[in-house]
């Protein structure tokens, strides 16, 4: 496949030649997503929390209904935010829409569920483990909550790049809110949309390749991280 | 509580990010306009959209979708501008009172494009109706956009005119991609079907493999685009002015040249005619 | 002391859980300054008796009544060791600051019972250790230094030296003794006679979910009435 070699070679000169048109798009891409990781974080984090530790009536459904949020397809999500941020739309007057704004939304939404139900996982172990004595020590709900975030926070490193993944992944719902506009809102996996209907498959395909550079790179650097961390908290200090 | 303290504050901290994530030139002066793919995919906007930037100051955002969607966003009021090519669309646009008028912008043409084997034996034909009724009984494969897009509409007043029900064989011989024009040519040359393309697309498409032209020239597949002011009494935000701006320029003169000056391969794609009547 | 919550009365305890019956009229009452042993076989429902006073499960039937205030109200005045002690993820010191700062000892002078509990209970040296290195005794003596540093009125201890090593195990006893010398009243449960000899003041037999016999700890321990607990001294009652 002359194909494939042709995405290589293409990768590296985007690469090693990074002109401003895409060292725009990267930017970008990144920007968009890392706000949706935080804001999705900030919601689902607790949340799965929450949903770790309380029972309450409805609980199952709740729980139910977060794994399957976990797998909804971006375009529904890209529409139904697309309808929100109309004009004609419930708040639309915000003018959000074709801004990198409204793709932040989207992806918030598209990965909180994620990230909500990666924690939970994670959080129930913890739980297990603290019910006992927070319970004996009186500890409250809210607090409950940030006791079992902070001392779980290197298992939630993976609810949390697993939310940066699914959203610097998707196309569907950025391209419904953003628009793929040029130098506006084009993003990695839209500008890779576009090539591929333009019929530029090697580029799409180096475009796609310096995607998954910069995800393993974002990747590698989170795992140094909670490595370094991890050994710097285990030995006396 | 402190947690709850904190879980504020590092809430505050994320909205000021996600707002420092809005453009900054949110501030600056744009415009929206709801236009077609083919407009996009053939590099006519990336050619001519500096040129008016330059001159006016005005910077256009362009969301590239089908026909059909870009009106669908025009009249939810997400765009200022809506540059197309169906005018009955369009004159319904104008109609139901979206737009005060329709201007009359450029053509080009769409082509036939089919497996260089040409298993329907319709190369050289200079009706497409005809071309398209030998497709249709020889049974060789069509790959059809089926998006509504102002293509797939003129696709559909083809097959009308050939007295074909190829819906009918919709998964047979019949492939509705449902998808844009790259992307259908690009389903075409992988399972060597006919497709009917826009010539803009068609001339910067790269990955065409056997594909060729078989049939053009056919004064039915001149493609009409017509540029569209979206009602502000129907949206009191759109931008008119610069909307306005850009519509005038488009049908002005200079605006008239500068899309006559857009060629791939020294080949002229589109076709200025702000000032023929009846287009 | 904040409001005395002792006597603790408990008055027809039972406790079902699927379909079982673990636990039926147990009543019994705890006055101030005594040091309380639950005895009996594996299952007799001693660990639970302990959850129940202690407000961590609900009884079936009858009542766990304090003086005063009641339910978790009631808890900020217990404090509880269990059997494997649960530590935070975080060092010796942060784990006494965090059960510290949950029960309101503020920022100023949480460092001081910090180091004044550590010191007690000789665990200075580790106090930056991350807790979930520390060896099994030690991890025992944190949690004992982390509930007395709380000043408990009544302090839950749930064989406290099961799984320990006999030196630990002698440490972690010197510690209840000096915890119980400082005014807390002491509920725990222990398997070990000679444990029981060296810190009960008063015992209760349970067997098979039942209280079967009570009494000052040299009577029992000496010469105890029931079959039961008979046998459990032989040997012969695991």
């Amino acid at each position: 496949m002359a194909e494939i070699a042709d995405a290589f070679a293409a990768a590296l000169r985007l690469i090693v030649g990074l002109d401003a048109e895409l060292a725009q798009i990267i930017g970008l891409s990144i920007r968009v997503s890392l706000t949706a990781v935080v804001l999705a974080a900030i919601v689902g984090l607790p949340a799965g929390a929450a949903l770790a530790v309380f029972r309450f009536p409805g609980r199952r459904g709740v729980v139910v209904l977060l794994n399957a949020l976990m797998g909804l397809p971006p375009v529904v999500v890209g529409l139904a935010v697309y309808l929100l941020l109309s004009r004609s739309g419930p708040i639309g007057f915000l003018g959000w829409l074709f801004t990198p704004a409204a793709m932040v939304v989207a992806q918030t939404i598209l990965i909180a569920p994620l990230i909500a139900a990666v924690a939970r996982q994670s959080m129930a172990e913890l739980w297990a483990e603290y019910a006992d004595e927070l319970r004996s020590l009186g500890v409250g709900p809210a607090r409950t909550i940030a006791t079992l975030l902070w001392d779980g926070r290197f298992g939630l490193l993976t609810a949390i790049l697993a939310g940066f993944g699914r959203a610097s992944a998707e196309v569907g719902a950025v391209i419904m809110v953003g628009g793929n506009i040029a130098h506006v809102t084009r993003t990695m996996t839209t500008a890779i949309a576009l090539e591929t209907a333009k019929g530029e498959l090697a580029l799409a395909l180096g475009l796609g390749i310096v995607l998954l550079a910069i995800s393993i790179g974002v990747n590698a650097a989170a795992y140094l991280v909670g490595e370094a961390t991890r050994a710097s908290e285990a030995s006396p200090a | 509580m402190r947690p709850i303290r904190t879980a504020l504050f590092l809430l505050m901290v994320a909205l000021v990010a996600a707002i420092g994530a809005l453009p900054a030139a949110a501030a600056d002066r744009f415009i929206t306009v709801a236009s077609t793919t083919s407009t996009e995919q053939s590099g006519l906007f990336k050619y001519l959209l500096p040129i008016f930037e330059r001159k006016t100051g005005i910077e256009v955002r362009v969301v590239a979708v089908g026909t059909g969607q870009a009106i669908k966003l025009a009249e939810k009021g997400d765009a200022d501008v809506l540059f197309v090519h169906h005018k009955p669309s369009e004159e319904k646009f104008v109609a139901e009172g979206w737009s005060a008028r329709r201007f009359p912008v450029m053509y080009n043409d769409f082509v036939v494009v089919g497996p260089a084997a040409d298993p329907a034996k319709i190369k050289g034909l200079k009706d497409t109706a005809a071309a398209f009724k030998k497709i249709a009984e020889a049974k060789a494969p069509f790959a059809s956009r089926a998006d509504n897009s102002g293509t797939h509409l003129a696709e559909m007043e083809f097959w009308k005119a050939a007295g074909i029900d190829a819906k009918a064989s919709s998964g047979q011989w019949y492939r509705e991609t449902g998808s844009g024009m790259g992307p259908t040519l690009n389903t075409a040359a992988g399972m060597d079907a006919y497709a009917l393309a826009d010539r803009g697309t068609w001339l910067s498409f790269a990955n065409r493999k056997s594909l060729e032209i078989v049939v053009e020239g056919d004064p039915k597949l001149f493609n009409q685009y017509g540029v569209m002011l979206v009602s502000k009494a129907k949206h009191p935000h759109v931008k008119d002015a610069d909307g306005k701006a850009f519509v005038d320029w488009l049908v002005s003169p200079e605006g008239q040249q500068a899309i006559a000056g857009y060629k791939i391969g020294g080949q002229q794609l589109f076709f200025p005619n702000a000032n023929q009547a009846g287009a | 002391m904040s409001p005395a919550i002792l006597p603790l009365k408990v008055e027809g305890l039972g406790f079902r859980a699927g379909g079982q019956v673990l636990l039926r009229g147990i009543s019994f009452e705890v006055p101030p300054g005594r040091r309380l042993v639950l005895m009996g076989p594996n299952g007799a429902g001693k660990s639970l008796t302990l959850r129940l006073c202690h407000g961590l499960e609900r009884p079936s039937e009858g009542r766990v009544a304090w003086q005063g205030p009641r339910g978790a109200e009631a808890r900020l005045h217990q404090a509880m060791v269990f059997q494997r002690p649960i530590l935070l993820r975080r060092s010796a010191a942060a784990n006494i600051a965090y059960a510290l700062d949950v029960r309101g000892v503020n920022g100023t002078e949480r460092p001081r019972r910090v180091k004044l509990a550590l010191d007690q209970i000789g665990l200075a040296a580790l106090a930056d250790r991350p807790a979930r290195v520390l060896s099994g005794g030690e991890r025992q003596l944190l949690a004992l230094a982390r509930a007395a540093a709380l000043k408990p009125e009544v302090l839950f201890l749930d064989e406290p030296t099961a799984s320990l090593a006999p030196a630990a195990a002698k440490r972690v006893e010197a510690a209840i003794a000096d915890i119980h010398a400082a005014g807390t009243t002491i509920v725990m449960t222990t398997h070990d006679l000679g444990q029981a000899r060296r810190l009960a003041d008063d015992i209760l037999f349970l067997h098979e979910g039942r209280l079967v016999e009570r009494g000052a700890a040299l009577t029992f321990l000496a010469a105890p009435k029931s079959p039961e607990a008979q046998a459990y001294m032989n040997g012969d009652l695991l």
